[in-house]
Formats: structure tokens, C-alpha cells, sequence
């Protein structure tokens, strides 16, 4: 704004930055407590399965085929008499799992190639041409391209989701160090001496914790939601672990007779994936205002 | 001008040379014998060996690599293992279901979400923009195939208006094309209009803000065209570049909706060839889709100038 | 006094909603009227609410906060506080134009300099798209831009600083307006444009009477250009008069500060420019009494808790101090 009497007034509009400012805008904003709240409950469900259902979620019963949901058996049945409600509350351990490891590589590994790239000019320019490289194939075909490889197993599909996601984590933590390297207290820091990896420690790390947590909900959700398409697809999660892909890749069968099959675990899948989504949101709108402005 | 179209054609090389290598090194450096895992689990050990030398895999890495960059060059994406035809042929036979349902996804996404963005933004703050805020959070996180068979069992099961599942060629019945593209349209571009709508709402925001929309109301110009023409064109260039590059989202999204719908596209030759371990067609694909993405960017790139006067080359 | 004014702004008050509590009051109880053919200088330092004033009045606050809580902006008799959406519209660029301090920005970049003159005329007198055009080009020869028809087809990044204030200007008096309000039309310019596009706007003014709104902080633009003028202090208003009342007798100590402040012309002054101490208070802060008198000299204990009404001290020179300006209230 060019008027500087605007400027006055906006100045007026309150910010606050302290830790009660904190949780006084999360209490004004309550999709992301609602968000947290449903992805607790999402994790203690796939917790605790074993005591929240009778029912084992192997355990074929062919008098019982494809029953729609009822008294006993809350989700109805699939084609081979397996309760749906068991498999789904097992299935959300899958997707768990996955989304967890996911993020938690993904930003490892985009970590070290950002803080390389951003640190060494010789390594930046091969390292973003492979990313670059990387980015110009779309994540699921690369991924299910990475699950022909081998024999599929959840340590592969955890592979094969994490590889795509990692450039985009990795340009993220490269700007974060560019940015800061040139700021002048990095550069006083260098002139009394400080040597790099404390440098690192200190100044840059700091800096990339904030969006880095913001990414890792984001990649954690997409990554719960390729999984679901690859099992989906036939090339995920081995077959004989309940999923919610690999429910939803055996119900889609019977959807005109069994239309159950898929939904809920379909159901629990977007919840979850809407809960984690709501909760980087909020994350995003607390601790890093300043992308809160991109989508 | 031209100077700067042949720079930014050249910049793409490495991109796409380092798409080869990947898509090289993909094969080569799996664990275990490449051969042994193509050809399977009960191959005998001849079979593997043909396979070996079909490849080439007996020679060095990097003999390979020149023989098969050669290859490429000259149109050559080897042959399908499991088929023995010319891989690019049998993505050329393919690629019509993918590509409609594509482009009817874009023009679908793009129409929708352009104008529910400036909506948004102009609305800023109101119930309006929360709500449109809050369906695209969703629009993210259900998943496709869930609203896939939500459309098949009201618009086709329950309703009979639409076909449940297939693809007719546009040569063969127009009419039935349309109706067969209608519902994975639909469900594949609900995520890539919240994509755009997104980014729609995010630049109209910032422009909205700027001190010459101010000049355009002490104008006295209608709202409507402050927001059309003073301010979208404005925000355009981030706009047409998140299509750009949303596109690596909707491909992702198309090889689900086609197993959904039964389209017999790129998505499903890219999943029977997993199947069946044909490497050759998986490679192929990835190189032909990576290299239609970088293709369609480049592209994007080169209209910004005709968006925004102040970018010239 | 002679004819009824173009432009009477009454008891104006411009509040800006804050998160919680009440809104904060930027523009208090303002006055002021502005004649054919006149100049009227609004002259204070940053956020005394000089920029509002002219917003205000074309109801052009920025949204969702800003808004004029009390008072009455008429022209010609009308009230623009009361009056409709479209007939706001049809007020702004026709009767009442508004141009910016920032040349820079204030022009759409993706769109060339004859398109935005000419949608102005286009929107309120639909002349068809190439009578528009004309008009465009004519107001560019008008404003003395060499070579207009090229730069017709010119964007906005082609020109310079001065050049595009000069579009700017061209742009306001597209359709003649009553009134022209000029907010630091000056300020981002150098020495010698700044010069030229004061000149600009007398002349046309002198060609086409129309009323002239200038807000400036600097007072050496004030010399050069007031017919009359106003001096604010944090959202009120401090002393008026005429522009010989002003400068041969400044009487406010906030106005005499500011005279102090000015450089002498040749501004071989040697040392810094004498300064007032403090800073105008943000806008939640402000004091109940006179808002200056935190940072007066002369201050007393009455000023911290009485605001001071606006007195008549001479002629047409009012003066709103406990202190100075021993006359009737006005």
C-alpha cells in the first residue's frame, strides 16, 4: 500500500506471536483441533483394533458372504465372509504406517540433498538436474514403475512413494538454506569462524524445521492416498495384508451388488487423509505465516 | 524471441536426459538378476538367458546406455516382451482415451475453478470463501476411486443416465465419446480444480491488493471488471503455471480412473505391462509421459509474454 | 462567502475495525469545503489520516476494515456517504478523480496506457471503443507526453516515474471532473518532475476550473500550489486558512513545527533540519485530550485531558489550541 496512513491502520489489526498467542489462535480457528482430533481417534482405532472387534480380520466365513452391514457385523461382509469393520480398523494400521515412514524419509532424504545442494554449488547443480529429472515424472507412475522392480512388500511401497516426494521436500530445504546463507548473521557466523557443521546446527537447521513440518503432514496424507491407489491398482501393498487399497481393490468386484466393500474403507480413508490435510493447514497457518498466503 | 525459445528448448535437454538415465538406471539397478525378475518365477534358466541378451543386459552399463539412447533417437523404444511389437506403437494405440479424458479433465477443472477462485478472493474472509476453501481440502483428500463409484451408482446404476464404464473412439460415435468421458471427467477433476481454484484464490488475493486495482475503482469501473480484466490477467501467470505443472497430479489420477472406469488407456497399458514385468513399455511410457509434461510446460513457459507484457525475450 | 462549493466534507469520521474492541478512529470530526477553480492543501505528516480523507470521500477504504462512521461528503448537495453502489460508481472517475503517490504502481501493468484512459471514458460516456481512444490520445497530448500516438500502445513499465504520473493525470481528467483529489501526486518523483507535474495540474486546472483536493506532506508543494490550507494532526484538524493566513502567521505549534521543519529555499541550511521531538501517536494510542500535546512544547495540564475546539483567530484562519489563537470559537 502506498499510503502510509493505511500502513498506520493495518498496524493496528492485532498479531500476536507469543505461545498463548499460539493457542489462542488455534482455539479461534477450530478445523485444525477437529482435524487432530479425528486423526487421534483414526490412530487409536488402529491401535487398539483387536479389542474394538471380535472378529479376526483373516478369518473367512463362507455362509456369511457378502452380508450387508447389520447387528453383527457392522461394516457388512466381503466375498469371502471377512467382517469389512475388522479389516478396515486393521487397514487403517497399514496406511499408518506408511504415511508415517513416508514423511519421515522423504524429509530425511530431501533434508540432506537440500542442505547439500544449498551448501555446495558444485553439488547443487547435479543434484537439482536430478531432481528436476525426478519431477518430471509423475510420482504414481514413478512409483508404480518402482514397484515392478521387486517382489512387493510394505519396505517397497514405502520406497517407491518416498522416492517422488523427496525433490520437492529437497527444493524446499534448499531455498530455506540459500536464503539464510546469505542473511548477515550467517555471514558474521562465518567470519569469526565457526566451523560448518555447527553452523549448520545453529543457524540453517533451525530455519527449515518450520516448513519442514508443514511438508511432512502434507506428504504424509498424499503418501496415505497412493498407497490406497496403488494397492488399488494391484501393484501396492501385497495382497494378503488388509489395506484399504487392497480392501477396496477386492470389493470394487461386487460395488454393484456389495457397494459396502468399498465404502468404508473408502470413507475411512478420506477422513483420514482430510484429517491430516486439516492439521498441516493448521500447522502451516501457525508456524509459518508467511507460506500460509500460497495455496 | 527466438533466442529465448531455442534457450528454453535447450534447457529441457538435461531435464529429459536425466529422465533417460533414471528410467535406464530403474531397470539396472533393481535388486537381483533384471532378466531373472522379467522373466518370472518359474522361468528356466534358457529363458532368463534370452532374455538377457534380448536386452542386452550382458554387455557393460555403459554400451547399453549409448545403444539405447541411439535407439530412442531414432524413434526406436524397443519392443514389448510380453506382446513382441514395438512399444511405441502400442502407446500410440492407446493414447486416444487418455489424452480425451485428459483434456476434457483440464477444460472441465480449469472452467470450474477459475471463476469459484476470484469468487473466493473477492470474498475474502466471508462464509463464501470458507466454505469453497473447505470443499477444496476435500476435494484433496477423497479419494478418486470413491468418488468414481459414487458417480457410477447414482448417474449409471441408479439413475441409467450415463454409461457405467468403457471408451468409444471419437471416429467410431461422437455422441457416445462425450457420454463414456462424462463421469471420469468428473471424478478425476474435482482434486485438479482444487488445485487451481487454490492457486486462483491466492494470486487474486495478493493482486487484489495491489495500489492500480485501487486506481481501477476510483475509475469507476464495475467490480466485474475490475476482477476479469484488471486483476485475473493479472494473476494469470501463476495460474496457467499451476496447470502446468498440476498436470504430474492429474496423470497420477488418470491411471486410477481408468482402472475405475474401465478406459482402456496409457493408465491401463502402464499397469498390465507392471503386471507382467514388460520393462520396455514401462520405460517407454515414462519417457513418453515425462516427455508430453516437460513438452506442455516448455509451452506454458513460452505464453507468459502474451499474459504479461513486462516479460519479454 | 460567494458560490455554493463543489466539494463540502462534514464532521467526517473514518474508522478502521480492529479485532476485538472499538473500531479506531483515523479521521476525526473533519471539515472542510473546496470551490470551483480552487486549490485546498491537506498538509500533516505520515498517518495523520490525510490519505483516508481523500479515500473516504470516494468511499475507496480498504476493505473489509475501513469504513466512515459519521458525517457527510456532499457534492454539489449530494451526500456520498448515503448514496447507492452504482451511483458511487458512476461519481468516481467522472465527477471525482483520485490520483495515487505512487506513478509505479498505481497503473495496471498488463494492460497498455490508451486501454486504461480510454475504459474510463468507455464506462461513463459509452462512446464507442475508437471515440474512446481518440479521447485517450488526446488526453496524452494534453498532459504533454511526447509522442502520444505511440505511447498509446505503450505499457506502463516503458515510461518513466513522470510520465506515468502524467497518465495518471490524464486518466483522472478524461471525463473533466469537478473535482480532483491528488494524494502526494509529487512525493516519488525527482526535484525537477516534481516541478513539471505541479505545473501540469495548475494549468489544467486553470483551463478547466476543475477543483483540486491536494494531500502532501511537504510544504514546499503547499507554497507552490494552496489556494487554502488545512492542516491535520493525527486524524483532526489543527489550523486552516488561507495560504498567506498560513505562512505569514503559523499559529499552532504543530503547524509552526512543520514550518520549522521546511529546508529555506536554496536548502543550504548546513545542519539537519530542526525536527519535531516525538512521533504522531498509532492510532489506538491516542491521548483524550489535544492529540498534539504529548509532543507540544507549550503544553498544558488542561491539553492532556481537554481537546481544544477549532477557535477563529483572523480571517478565515482557524486554529484548534488552548493556547495560541485567543479569538471566538469559530
Amino acid at each position: 500500500m502506498a499510503a502510509t496512513d493505511i500502513t498506520a491502520a493495518a498496524a493496528i489489526i492485532p498479531r500476536s506471536r507469543s505461545a498463548t498467542g499460539l493457542l489462542r489462535r488455534a482455539a479461534r480457528r477450530p478445523l485444525p483441533v477437529l482435524g487432530s482430533a479425528l486423526l487421534i481417534v483414526l490412530i487409536l482405532s488402529a491401535l487398539f483394533a483387536p479389542w474394538l472387534t471380535p472378529y479376526d480380520p483373516f478369518e473367512m466365513n463362507v455362509v456369511d458372504r457378502l452380508l450387508p452391514p447389520n447387528e453383527t457385523y457392522w461394516f457388512g461382509t466381503d466375498a469371502f465372509g471377512r467382517d469389512i469393520f475388522t479389516r478396515t480398523l486393521y487397514g487403517g494400521r497399514v496406511s499408518l504406517v506408511i504415511g508415517a515412514a513416508v514423511a519421515v524419509a522423504a524429509t530425511l532424504v530431501g533434508l540432506l540433498i537440500g542442505v547439500v545442494a544449498g551448501y555446495f554449488r558444485t553439488a547443487d547443480a547435479i543434484l537439482m538436474r536430478i531432481m528436476d529429472g525426478l519431477m518430471a515424472i509423475p510420482g504414481i507412475l514413478l512409483a508404480i514403475a518402482l514397484m515392478s522392480l521387486t517382489r512387493a512388500s510394505i519396505w517397497v511401497v514405502i520406497l517407491a512413494i518416498t522416492i517422488p516426494e523427496v525433490p520437492r521436500v529437497a527444493r524446499l530445504v534448499r531455498s530455506v538454506v540459500l536464503s539464510v546463507r546469505e542473511q548477515v548473521y550467517i555471514q558474521a557466523a562465518s567470519a569469526v569462524g565457526t566451523r560448518f557443521p555447527r553452523l549448520m546446527l545453529r543457524h540453517i537447521l533451525p530455519n527449515t524445521f518450520a516448513p519442514l513440518i508443514v511438508q511432512a503432514t502434507y506428504i504424509a496424507a498424499s503418501a496415505v492416498l497412493v498407497e490406497s491407489y496403488l494397492s488399488f491398482l494391484g501393484v501396492g501393498t501385497p495382497p494378503e495384508i488388509p489395506s484399504w487399497g487392497n480392501i477396496i481393490a477386492e470389493g470394487r468386484l461386487y460395488v454393484q451388488i456389495a457397494f459396502w466393500n468399498i465404502l468404508f474403507p473408502s470413507v475411512f480413508l478420506a477422513v483420514m487423509v482430510l484429517s491430516i490435510n486439516i492439521l498441516g493447514d493448521g500447522l502451516r497457518d501457525m508456524l509459518d505465516p508467511r507460506l500460509a498466503r500460497r495455496i | 524471441m527466438w533466442y529465448y525459445v531455442t534457450k528454453r528448448i535447450l534447457a529441457t535437454l538435461p531435464v529429459m536426459g536425466v529422465v533417460a538415465v533414471i528410467v535406464f538406471l530403474l531397470l539396472r539397478l533393481s535388486p537381483g538378476d533384471p532378466a531373472a525378475i522379467i522373466a518370472g518365477d518359474d522361468a528356466t534358466s534358457e529363458d532368463i538367458a534370452k532374455i538377457r541378451e534380448h536386452l542386452g543386459l550382458d554387455r557393460p552399463l555403459l554400451t547399453q546406455f549409448v545403444r539405447w539412447i541411439g535407439q530412442l533417437a531414432t524413434g526406436d523404444f524397443g519392443n514389448s516382451i510380453y506382446l513382441e511389437r514395438p512399444v511405441l506403437g502400442l502407446i500410440m494405440e492407446r493414447v486416444e482415451p487418455t489424452l480425451a479424458l485428459s483434456v476434457t479433465t483440464i477444460i472441465f477443472a480449469v472452467v470450474l475453478a477459475v471463476p469459484i477462485g476470484v469468487l473466493a478472493a473477492w470474498r475474502a474472509g466471508t462464509w463464501i470463501d470458507q466454505a469453497i476453501m473447505a470443499l477444496s481440502v476435500l476435494a484433496f483428500s477423497v479419494p478418486v476411486f470413491l468418488i468414481g463409484y459414487g458417480l457410477v451408482i447414482g448417474f449409471s446404476l441408479t439413475l441409467e443416465l450415463l454409461p457405467v464404464q468403457g471408451f468409444v473412439s471419437f471416429s467410431e460415435d461422437p455422441v457416445a465419446f462425450l457420454r463414456h468421458l462424462v463421469l471420469p471427467t468428473v471424478a478425476l477433476g474435482l482434486v485438479y480444480t482444487a488445485l487451481i481454484a487454490r492457486i486462483t484464490r491466492a494470486t487474486m488475493l495478493e493482486t487484489l491488493n495491489e495500489d492500480f486495482i485501487r486506481t481501477a475503482r476510483a475509475k469507476g469501473l464495475g467490480e466485474p471488471r475490475v476482477l476479469i480484466l484488471h486483476s485475473l490477467k493479472n494473476a494469470s501467470v501463476p495460474i496457467v503455471t499451476t496447470i502446468g505443472t498440476g498436470i504430474a497430479l492429474l496423470i497420477g489420477g488418470v491411471v486410477v480412473t481408468e482402472s475405475v472406469f474401465a478406459v482402456p488407456g496409457i493408465g491401463r497399458l502402464t499397469i498390465d505391462a507392471v503386471m507382467q514385468r514388460d520393462y520396455p513399455v514401462i520405460q517407454g511410457v515414462i519417457l513418453v509421459v515425462a516427455g508430453v509434461y516437460v513438452l506442455v510446460n516448455l509451452l506454458i513457459d513460452l505464453t507468459y509474454s502474451l499474459l504479461d507484457p513486462r516479460i519479454r525475450y | 462567502m460567494a458560490a455554493e462549493p463543489v466539494l463540502r466534507v462534514e464532521g467526517l469520521r473514518t474508522e478502521f475495525a480492529t479485532g476485538d474492541g472499538p473500531p479506531a478512529v483515523a479521521v476525526n470530526d473533519l471539515s472542510f469545503e473546496v470551490n470551483r477553480g480552487e486549490t485546498l492543501c491537506i498538509v500533516g505528516e505520515s498517518g495523520c489520516g490525510k490519505s483516508l480523507t481523500a479515500l473516504s470521500v470516494l468511499r475507496l477504504l480498504p476493505r473489509p476494515y475501513g469504513r466512515v462512521g459519521a458525517g457527510r461528503v456532499l457534492l454539489e448537495g449530494r451526500d456520498l456517504v448515503q448514496v447507492s453502489e452504482p451511483e458511487i460508481r458512476e461519481v468516481r472517475g467522472r465527477a471525482v478523480s483520485m490520483i495515487f503517490q505512487e506513478p509505479m504502481t498505481s497503473l495496471n501493468p498488463v494492460l497498455n496506457i490508451g486501454r486504461q484512459i480510454a475504459e474510463t471514458v468507455m464506462v461513463h460516456e459509452g462512446l464507442p471503443w475508437q471515440a474512446c481512444m481518440d479521447r485517450a490520445l488526446e488526453m496524452l497530448r494534453q498532459v504533454r507526453i511526447p509522442e502520444p500516438e505511440r505511447r498509446l500502445h505503450e505499457y506502463p513499465h516503458q515510461l518513466s516515474g513522470g510520465m506515468r504520473q502524467r497518465v495518471m493525470i490524464a486518466m483522472a481528467l478524461a471525463c473533466r471532473p469537478r473535482v480532483l483529489l491528488a494524494d502526494e501526486p509529487t512525493t516519488a518523483l525527482d526535484v525537477t518532475i516534481q516541478a513539471q507535474i505541479l505545473d501540469l495540474i495548475r494549468d489544467l486546472q486553470r483551463e478547466t476550473g476543475t477543483a483540486v483536493l491536494l494531500i502532501t506532506h511537504d510544504l514546499g508543494v503547499v507554497a507552490e500550489m494552496a489556494d487554502r490550507v488545512l492542516v491535520m494532526y493525527a486524524g483532526s484538524k489543527v489550523e486552516e486558512g488561507t495560504a498567506e493566513e498560513i505562512f505569514d502567521a503559523p499559529t499552532h505549534p504543530y503547524t509552526r513545527g512543520l514550518m520549522g521543519a521546511m529546508p529555506h529555499l536554496g536548502g543550504a541550511h548546513g545542519g539537519r533540519l530542526a525536527e519535531i521531538p516525538g512521533v504522531v501517536p498509532a492510532l489506538k494510542a491516542r491521548p483524550p485530550g489535544c492529540p498534539f500535546a504529548p509532543r507540544c512544547s507549550i503544553a498544558t495540564s488542561r491539553c492532556h485531558v481537554e481537546a481544544p475546539p477549532l477557535r477563529n483567530f483572523a480571517g478565515s484562519h482557524n486554529v484548534a489550541c488552548w493556547e495560541v489563537g485567543q479569538g471566538a470559537v469559530a
